[in-house]
């Protein structure tokens, strides 16, 4: 018989420290492109090679639009852009309502619900409960229903079929609600984008306060996405110009 | 004369059958449509298996279908392929071959070509309420960037179908949005009361058409599609796409990038696995166990992103071998960290394997007989814990597997333990296959230029969940005409309902989560 009890305590705590200014441990985010100053023919031909639109020629060099970013990593290397590995990148969108303030900030139910998500935001959305990252140390808890919840996570562009079952979750939900759209498809399709299938993103269906770019983000960039909602950490730029 | 040659003169003498041999190796039989069914159980009785089945629009109205079969140790390969006209239909192999059953529903519901004798078409990827009927989306005059036609919604009266008549019986439905971390999917449970009788899978909730959406695309951009649309698994499924690209390209790609495919294959199976064994563990509320297996998953996703430049590998197979090479410090850290993590993993699987409060949960739980599991033709770590030696490594090796073949893991009980087992031990082959395929790599470019137009062709890996084929159509200018994902999630699904009914309600989370099933992988 395994004592589990027992092999939990002689692992002791296993939760990693977290300070913005400190450097995140290595692999924990992909990381993504920084905007640099460049001349204009090699700014025009990065923004060729990427797939999404993401990199645009804005002079003197080439600015960043994170909610296309898909970290299809083909602006990488060499030639290429810096990255930079980071994770603060969930961005409050202009004219959204605000944080939720009072007792929200340290209790936030937040109801997780998959429109379509591919195993990436599945995978990462599971993980902002493993042992490094403990969310239940910020007060967040994942609820079941949407009646208990304060905060809906949409992953995934929004099928179809899918955009009723996701109505009927936010009208369920009591006020005051916020919704979250994490990955890029979330936001506006991604690589799905808007089809006969899918709707593009999940502000087509319901209002949507936050965005959380990355395909996928990681645990550590959801966490700063849920954080943000309560007013505990900061909002980052959508685009950046060079 | 082989086996191979043998066949061909046997087949030749079938009614309606033409034999060739052609220029990818394997044999094509050209067969009038009614005489597909006897065919496929002429090749069943031979020990093939059906692989997946294509169809493409050749006119309008006018059909071309492809049955992919493979021998699953010899390795050979045998198609058929049968023209359709407009308003012909095939007669239905799905009850001879029960695997082809939910690719000839599928096919009937995206390009309206009809099999005659199949008990259930309709109402399977396009559900009823929200998609009107006669509308084909994947036929070539439908426009993927069209807005979703109105479907005729739902009627206030709408009950599922329901087939259990006894007093107090009652369909359950789970679902289509889940709670916690669930993915989307209909699950209706049918039940007198405290035991599932009945389970019908309703998925394709997920749907996002990506074989539609990449028609007309060139392959670097439906490449990220294929990556994506079951992201736990996007290396594998990119790999399956490429080696499809170099094989209509007729490119050969270098000994390096052959191992290193080897390499990130297996990586991202470990992880793959773990996640398994991590929500296995979580399903039965063992907290300790769930909390130990997502710290190891993590820490693997972790090693993926320090040595291969994405946690799920996004960007990194592309045509011709890989997008990057491995650094040597990726190398020397994958050599030390593999041997380091191995024997946390293993101990942590003993730990599992000694929870008696644990194994009563999963031992004899969802069982899945020998028969089913061949019957549906269930594939990977699945069909191999209900005693189906199936893997594609050693039955059609691809990348470097001839150089590196893996042992087949196979129990036989077919329950949630043998699955528990197989998952385990497979993370310990591939840690083996990744040092393996590291000891001796030679320096060379892991990009060969691959530049394919006008051709089709299979490329199959074996994926974390197991067996997956992608079919590729490739036009003058080498964009995709049509693209075909066959997929192991596809193949596992259907057979999941067999393991459930007679469990009883507060099993069936369990079942589900030893089945390491994705609804992405299945819904495309
Ligand atoms: S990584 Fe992002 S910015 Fe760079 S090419 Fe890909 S999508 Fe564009
Ligand atoms: S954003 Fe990327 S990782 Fe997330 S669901 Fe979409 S494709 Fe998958």
């Amino acid at each position: 018989m395994a004592n589990w009890v027992l092999h939990s305590l002689k692992r002791g705590i296993r939760t990693e420290r977290y300070r913005e200014s400190e450097p995140l441990p290595a692999g924990t985010t992909p990381g993504r492109p920084k905007p640099q100053r460049m001349d204009e023919s090699a700014a025009a031909a990065l923004a060729e090679c990427c797939p999404t639109g993401a990199l645009q020629v804005q002079s003197p060099g080439i600015r960043v639009d994170f909610g296309r970013c898909i970290h299809c990593q083909r602006c990488r290397g060499d030639e290429g852009l810096e990255w930079r590995q980071d994770a603060t990148w969930a961005t409050h969108l202009e004219g959204a309502q605000e944080s939720l303030g009072g007792s929200f900030r340290r209790a936030l139910h937040v109801r997780y619900l998959d429109a379509g998500a591919c195993g990436g935001c599945m995978g990462e959305a599971r993980l902002i409960d493993a042992p490094q990252y403990n969310l239940h140390r910020y007060g967040i808890f994942i609820t079941s229903t949407p009646r208990d919840a304060d905060l809906l996570l949409v992953a995934g562009p929004v099928t179809e079929a899918l955009r009723r079952p996701l109505l009927d979750a936010y009208e369920a939900m009591p006020e005051p609600k916020r919704v979250v759209a994490m990955g890029v498809c979330a936001i506006n399709g991604g690589v799905f984008g808007k089809s006969f299938a899918s709707c593009g993103g999940a502000a087509e269906v319901v209002p949507v306060d936050i965005v959380i770019p990355g395909c996928p983000p990681p645990p550590r960039a959801i966490i700063e996405g849920l954080l943000l909602a309560v007013g505990r950490s900061r909002s980052a730029q959508a685009v950046e110009a060079p | 004369m082989n086996r191979f040659e043998m066949l061909q003169k046997e087949a030749d003498t079938l009614p309606g059958v033409g034999v060739e041999h052609d220029a990818q190796g394997r044999l094509l039989f050209t067969a009038v449509p009614q005489a597909v069914p006897e065919l496929a159980v002429w090749l069943n009785e031979r020990a093939f298996e059906f692989a997946t089945l294509v169809v493409e629009e050749t006119a309008p109205g006018f059909h071309l279908v492809h049955y992919f079969f493979y021998a699953r140790e010899s390795g050979e390969r045998i198609t058929i392929e049968a023209h359709v006209g407009p308003g012909v239909g095939l007669p239905t192999i799905s009850d001879r071959v029960h695997a082809a059953d939910w690719h000839e529903r599928e096919t009937e519901d995206l390009f309206g070509v009809c099999f005659t004798g199949h008990p259930f078409l309709g109402d399977f990827v396009l559900h009823d309420e929200d998609w009107p009927e006669n509308i084909w989306p994947m036929r070539h005059d439908f426009d993927p960037r069209a807005s979703h036609p109105r479907g005729r919604g739902l009627d206030e009266d709408w009950r599922p179908r329901r087939l259990l008549e006894e007093q107090g019986a009652l369909e359950f439905p789970v679902g289509p949005i889940w709670g916690d971390y669930g993915e989307s999917g209909l699950c209706l449970l049918e039940t007198p009361g405290e035991q599932i009788r009945l389970a019908h899978m309703r998925l394709f909730y997920k749907y996002r058409g990506i074989e539609k959406i990449a028609e007309g695309e060139p392959p670097d951009k439906a490449l990220l599609l294929a990556e994506r649309f079951s992201g736990n698994a996007a290396f594998a499924h990119a790999l399956a796409f490429c080696q499809a690209i170099e094989s209509i390209a007729g490119v050969k790609i270098s000994e390096r990038s052959r191992r290193l495919r080897v390499v990130c294959a297996e990586l991202e199976r470990m992880r793959y696995h773990m996640t398994v064994i991590a929500d296995l563990a979580g399903s039965t509320g063992l907290a300790v166990g769930k909390a130990m297996g997502q710290e190891l998953e993590e820490e693997l996703l972790r090693l993926t992103e320090t040595t291969m430049g994405h946690r799920y590998l996004f960007g990194l197979a592309v045509p011709g071998g890989l997008a990057r090479d491995l650094p040597d410090a990726a190398i020397t850290r994958l050599r030390t960290e593999i041997p380091s993590l191995m024997p946390r993993i293993q101990r942590f699987g003993r730990w599992l394997k000694v929870s008696s409060s644990f194994l009563d949960r999963i031992e004899e739980m969802g069982v899945l007989s020998t028969d089913d599991a061949k019957l549906y033709g269930v594939v990977g770590p699945v069909g191999r814990a209900a005693g189906r030696e199936a893997d594609l490594r050693r039955g059609l090796p691809y990348a470097a597997y001839d150089q590196f073949p893996p042992d087949i893991m196979v129990e036989q009980e077919g329950d949630g333990y043998a699955r528990l087992r197989v998952f385990l031990r497979e993370i310990e082959q591939s840690a083996r296959l990744i040092l393996a395929a590291l000891g001796h790599l030679p320096s060379e470019t892991v990009r060969t230029d691959c530049m394919a137009v006008d051709g089709n062709a299979l490329g199959w890996v074996e994926a974390p969940a197991g067996a997956a084929f992608h079919w590729l159509k490739l036009d003058g200018d080498g964009c995709i005409t049509r693209w075909r994902a066959g997929t192991p999630g596809f193949r596992n699904w259907h057979a999941f309902h067999r393991t459930v009914e007679g469990a009883a309600f507060q099993d069936f989370p369990i079942i589900l989560a030893s089945f390491g099933l994705s609804v992405a992988e299945n819904d495309r």
